[in-house]
């Protein structure tokens, strides 16, 4: 497990990170969500050494990060680049061996990773012939060659096409599946809602809020309710305890205006439901799950 | 100093690996990276051919247009008949006196005048400035006795020639050490540095572009090695190659000492910007250390108190020394001195270089102040 313990970054006197904690947990795909300036680049850099902190702890398993333990992690800068004038399969060999594999080990992971990641038959054009989508995909290999022990990308899918996406993706779940923590930061909150495990939201440098997706839906998101009837469903407004929040003929959304149940101990759903009952039929009655985007926008 | 480079702990990490690159093997990767990508590259080849080329025609060009005959001076017209039927160009010339003179303008290779000792079973004896002139002797027959004017170990003519061919390496391979800036650029404008500073310490990117670059350098100085006395027997002048062989004992550690000395900074100007196209404004002090030796040695040849001071300064020491050496103007001592000072002044400017190549690296945007590299290291 990667924890970061209360590390702060200025440059000069702007405050990039501020008292920055949260833990990257091993099997699990965490999301590092903020928006641009959040300082989100910043910290990765620093559990990287790109950049020193000013003030705070890194530690893998307890232990403070130092270059030999580095060398072992795999990283995806937000600029993209390798090598231009440099053949692809024997680039990310290359990394693997910077990273201290041996040399027929380096091979080897970088001919399974061109294959798991369709760029097998580009491996001996140089980098600069591939397009973009393509380039990104080898920047992938470069960071998963060495069967990190721990995967930092910053903005893995910016500029990937969706099957592209779907093609890192599942190399990255398969890693992750295998007890790799994957920290990995974006902005396009509704492909992080379909992918990662956890969360860590910052927001002007600070943590906003982090944890399981679930947890933080249970914490930020509201209480709503979808009911559908039959016939209209006004008389959903003399309910009490509930807010509607639209209502459309036979369709509607309530929220609780409470978390708690009523005072007799019943749930206030529970409630709406049976009041449902018994005006007639009830055709679907669940639970709105609260999106990404509201949890993002609550926490920050 | 960043996290990056702080001592490696001797503490083995948890999880099980091919047992983590060391400094040594990060360099080792680097520099070989280096070697390749420039063995691949046209440029390389190309610069490469266009200095044996160049060497190929310096060699035979003289000889096709030179017309091959060598000329004499002629004293008398006795000795002028005696040269009738061979293959010299000969210039019949008053007296000894005339002779001379035409020797030390280097006008004729030899003098031919009329024996009066009687030692010559030619009746003529042979005249020159510092060497036996072995072509003229070569068309006289029997060998008559040779009088040197001016018997130096060393002429003139073979010291500026070695002049020549020091200056021009040194600024061929000194100017070559550029790719090391450009090499430091394209990482800095493509973002691998963050790969690999995340991955291996800076020292080591430093240390591995450097070593890549002198062995290459190395290479080409053996290659021209190889291809100099070809091109010199080819074009029939083997005796210049018996005149420059014995300095390069001299010229080859100098040359790789001020070679490595210029990298390191080639390294720093490159790690100042971000990009290829600013690289000239921070190239340009770089250039004047590379080309400042070049034209301060071909233009104070003669004079022998600045190219006293020239060996000794370390960045002209490397073709300064050499050409002393060479001409027996300094002793051995002298020589290890000044390579001591060169390699002194190496240590420092390695270790100031990688300060601030640490310093700039990971800075991106406009040109590097040196004062905020060398800051931004701590």
């Amino acid at each position: 497990m990667l924890t970061v313990t209360t590390i702060s970054r200025s440059f000069g006197d702007h405050r990039v990170l501020d008292d920055v904690s949260f833990d990257v947990r091993p099997g699990r795909m965490t999301g590092f969500l903020g928006a641009n300036g959040a300082g989100k680049t910043t910290t990765m850099r620093i559990i990287l050494g790109v950049l020193a902190a000013q003030g705070g702890t890194v530690t893998w398993h307890g232990k403070p990060v130092t270059q030999p333990l580095r060398q072992r992690f795999g990283y995806m800068p937000e600029e993209r680049g390798l090598y231009p004038k440099m053949k692809v399969g024997e680039q990310i060999a290359w990394f693997g061996r910077l990273h201290g594999l041996s040399q027929a080990k380096a091979k080897r992971n970088t001919e399974r990773l061109l294959e798991q990641l369709d760029l097998a038959q580009r491996a001996n054009d140089n980098l600069e012939e591939l397009s973009l989508g393509n380039q990104q995909r080898a920047q992938v290999a470069a960071a998963l060659v060495h069967d990190p022990a721990l995967l930092i990308l910053d903005e893995p899918f910016s500029g990937l096409d969706p099957i592209a996406v779907d093609t890192v993706l599942r190399v990255l779940r398969e890693r992750a599946a295998d007890g790799v923590p994957v920290l990995f930061s974006s902005h396009q909150l509704a492909l992080v809602e379909r992918l990662c495990d956890d969360l860590v939201i910052i927001s002007g440098g600070r943590i906003a809020a982090s944890g399981g997706r679930e947890e933080l839906r249970e914490r930020y998101g509201s209480k709503r309710w979808e009911l559908v009837v039959d016939s209209d469903a006004g008389w959903l407004r003399d309910i009490p305890g509930i807010r509607v929040v639209s209502l459309d003929g036979p369709k509607a959304v309530f929220e609780l205006a409470e978390h708690t149940g009523s005072a007799d101990g019943e749930r206030t759903d529970q409630r709406v439901l049976r009041a449902a009952l018994e005006r007639g039929e009830v055709r679907g009655f669940t639970p709105v799950v609260p999106s990404l985007d509201e949890i993002f926008k609550e926490a920050i | 100093m960043t996290a990056t480079i702080e001592p490696r702990s001797a503490e083995v990490d948890d999880t099980d690996a091919d047992g983590g690159t060391s400094f040594m093997a990060a360099t080792r990767l680097v520099a070989e990276r280096e070697v390749k990508t420039f063995l691949r590259s046209k440029g390389f080849w190309i610069g490469l051919g266009v200095i044996v080329a160049g060497l190929f025609a310096a060699a035979i060009l003289p000889s096709v247009f030179g017309g091959g005959q060598p000329s004499v001076a002629a004293v008398g017209p006795e000795v002028t008949r005696a040269l009738a039927g061979s293959e010299l160009e000969v210039r019949e010339v008053a007296d000894r006196a005339a002779a001379e003179e035409l020797l030390r303008e280097e006008e004729v290779e030899a003098a031919v005048v009329a024996d009066t000792t009687g030692q010559s079973p030619t009746g003529v004896r042979v005249l020159a400035l510092s060497d036996p002139p072995t072509d003229v002797m070569a068309q006289l027959g029997t060998s008559p006795p040779v009088d040197l004017l001016d018997a130096a170990d060393v002429s003139q003519g073979e010291r500026q020639l070695v002049i020549m061919v020091f200056s021009l390496m040194f600024l061929i391979f000194a100017m070559g050490g550029a790719a090391i800036a450009q090499s430091t650029v394209t990482e800095k404008q493509t973002r691998i540095v963050e790969i690999l500073v995340s991955t291996v310490p800076v020292r080591a990117l430093l240390t591995g572009k450097i070593v890549g670059h002198t062995l290459l350098t190395l290479g080409q100085v053996v290659v021209l090695a190889v291809a100099a006395p070809i091109a010199l027997s080819v074009g029939g002048q083997t005796e210049l190659l018996r005149v420059i062989a014995p300095a390069l004992g001299w010229f080859v550690p100098f040359l790789v000492l001020g070679f490595v000395l210029l990298a390191a900074m080639w390294a720093v100007a490159g790690s100042l910007v971000s990009r290829q196209e600013d690289l000239g404004s921070s190239m340009s002090l770089v250039m004047i250390l590379a080309l400042g030796p070049y034209f301060a040695v071909m233009f104070f040849s003669d004079n022998a108190t600045v190219m006293n001071v020239l060996s000794y300064v370390p960045f002209s020491s490397a073709i300064a020394m050499p050409v002393r050496m060479f001409s027996q103007e300094a002793e051995p001592w002298e020589a290890l001195l000044s390579m001591g000072l060169l390699a002194g002044s190496l240590a420092l400017i390695v270790l100031l270089a990688s300060r601030l190549y640490a310093g700039s690296l990971l800075q991106t945007g406009g040109k590097v102040a040196l004062s905020k590299a060398w800051t931004a290291a701590d």
